[in-house]
């Protein structure tokens, strides 16, 4: 419809040109930069998982890699830890940036947008320069990473991804319906009842965006395990690292293939309650 | 009677009033008490770049030493240089290929397409920075190897695109919903009166999509300024670093955290970040307070 009327509007102002522009002509370099550096890229990254190197440099189709990863118990060990640690600090991030985030959305105690800015403000002062502050602080008190890679890297995780939890949760509970979570006190719900059966299903939403944000990239960290333990912890994303800093490109591949499933299985399981892509990653923060 | 109904409410309601204010209370002192948790480590850092002491903890007199060392530290000079470069650079790119994508997919006419640039954008968002960084490698080896007869690309280009890839997306997404919002008679208005295709994208959308580009752009930037991973992998030498690989804040920092604890004349660098971005947030609080005095304002007159 729309493009009809421009090409009208060409005719009639009487131009032949072999070329008329249309606007979606715009969206041309956007995608061909997008193909080129986002598509071909990952589609080389399979075709490494998939081959070995032969001896005079050309890939021979194998499934080295995938037996390679899957029989090395320190590979799958760190898989297993790396889960392990996301989903830890998904937990511990959700379990205090709801409250917080719903205390900055209650009318009640709070009604300047300053806090929440206060909250979010840390995400903007360089993050490697933050996790050497929190690890010089760490060792200060007493906790070395050396001696507690656990403790050290689970607190910079939290420090770290907090911001990312609160903003999304802050989101959806501004949008809370407080007209049902009245109806839920005056059909005479006790404050847990309201908040378990209204309040919390209300807020999902928020929930799943904020794990959304927390947990893969958690996995897939580098600087704040190898800064935090001192070396001490390794998960996916510095394995990943490693494997391509020895120039073991088809090992590596297969590792990063194996995060590409994961991010896949996590959108697919997450798909339903995605209200606003715009929201991911921080954005929304201007 | 009467008088009586009249103090039990006035009671009820002093008791509402009293529980109302420990609430307020009890909730602001939790938030105060994580919010300044979340500040401990850089509030450390800044103290302690007001003495002159090796390690943080020990403190030995008030000066501002470190603060002139750090303007006199060529190498944190150099890499501040960089990362501004970068940001701006990969940020203005991005945003005009980002905005001119989303009109175009926005006005295209065939829904296979629209759904296939959507799909494709969301891909860098979602997928993990390093794989990102290691799959750009790869192919600029790749490329380097097969397309350009062996050529080491790696330079202040690929850096570039490292960075543009990182935030393409976003800009793509914060200009989308404005361009939803928009009316679209205002292009066709521009077009009946007179003005070519583009004379009506530049006087009739832009100035409506205006706010999203802007979203977009300050995104960019921070994104670009706080990367690390895509930085380390996609980097060359060039820029001010010279023939030397371009060190930015992150790759520096994180070279010489690995090896010590935060150079004494970071902590002044981190004082003065800390200290534009306080600033940053001040504005951005006025600017928003005023819009909603303007807002209040405009309605208040549309009422009457």
């Amino acid at each position: 419809m729309k493009s009809k009327t421009n090409a009208n509007t060409a005719r009639a102002s009487g131009m032949k040109r072999f070329f008329t522009f249309k606007r979606k002509y715009l969206a041309i370099p956007y995608f061909l930069f997008l193909v080129l550096f986002v598509l071909i890229p990952i589609l080389i990254i399979l075709v490494y998982a998939f081959t070995d190197t032969a001896a005079d440099g050309s890939l021979v189709f194998s499934f080295n890699a995938l037996v390679s990863f899957f029989t090395s118990p320190t590979k799958v060990n760190v898989l297993v830890v790396s889960l392990f640690m996301g989903l830890l600090n998904t937990i511990v991030c959700l379990l205090l940036g709801y409250p917080i985030a719903y205390l900055l959305a209650d009318k009640k105690v709070n009604t300047n947008y300053v806090l929440v800015m206060l909250f979010v403000m840390p995400m903007w002062i360089n993050f490697v320069l933050r996790t050497g502050a929190t690890r010089d602080v760490l060792s200060w008190m007493g906790i070395y990473g050396g001696q507690h890679p656990y403790i050290a890297t689970m607190i910079g995780l939290v420090y770290n991804y907090l911001p990312f939890t609160i903003l999304p949760l802050y989101t959806t509970m501004i949008k809370l319906d407080k007209s049902q979570i009245e109806a839920a006190k005056d059909l005479g719900c006790n404050k847990a009842q309201t908040f378990l059966l209204n309040i919390l299903p209300q807020s999902v939403p928020g929930l799943v965006s904020a794990a959304e944000m927390v947990f893969m990239p958690t996995m897939s960290s580098y600087v704040i395990s190898d800064t935090l333990s001192e070396g001490k912890l390794t998960l996916f994303g510095n394995i990943i690292y490693l494997n391509f800093s020895q120039s073991m490109w088809n090992e590596g591949s297969f590792m990063a293939m194996i995060m590409l499933v994961l991010i896949a299985i996590s959108m697919l399981l997450t798909r339903r309650f995605r209200v606003d892509k715009s929201q991911q990653r921080g954005a929304g923060l201007w | 009677m009467v008088k009586e109904n009249k103090v039990a409410l006035s009671a009820n309601a002093k008791k509402e009033k009293r529980q109302n204010i420990l609430h307020k209370s009890l909730g602001l002192s939790f938030i105060w008490i994580f919010l300044i948790l979340m500040y401990v480590p850089v509030l450390v850092l800044i103290v302690s770049s007001f003495t002159n002491t090796k390690v943080i903890g020990t403190w030995d007199g008030f000066s501002w030493q470190l603060y002139a060392d750090l303007f006199h530290d060529e190498e944190i000079l150099t890499a501040l240089g960089n990362t501004i470069i970068i940001a701006v650079v990969s940020a203005i790119i991005s945003t005009i290929l980002g905005t001119c994508g989303a009109i175009g997919v926005f006005y295209s006419s065939k829904k296979w397409t629209r759904n296939l640039v959507e799909n494709v954008t969301q891909i860098p968002v979602v997928n993990a920075e390093i794989v990102i960084a290691l799959s750009l490698v790869v192919m600029f080896v790749f490329a380097g190897t097969y397309v350009f007869a062996g050529a080491n690309l790696f330079s202040f280009w690929t850096l570039l695109i490292g960075h543009i890839i990182l935030s393409l997306p976003f800009v793509y997404l914060n200009v989308k919903p404005k361009l939803i919002q928009m009316d679209p008679a205002l292009y066709e208005a521009a077009l009946d009166l007179g003005c070519t295709q583009s004379q009506a994208l530049m006087k009739a959308t832009m100035p409506e999509i205006l706010p999203g580009i802007a979203s977009g752009f300050l995104l960019s930037i921070t994104l670009s300024l706080d990367d690390f991973i895509v930085t380390a992998f996609t980097r060359g030498s060039g820029l001010l670093s010279g023939d030397k690989t371009i060190e930015t804040l992150s790759t520096l920092v994180q070279a010489k955290i690995k090896k010590g604890p935060v150079p004494p004349a970071m902590r002044a660098l981190t004082t003065l970040i800390f200290v534009f971005v306080l600033l940053v947030v001040i504005i951005i609080t006025i600017y928003r307070n005023v819009k909603a005095k303007q807002a209040k304002a405009r309605k208040g007159r549309e009422g009457k």
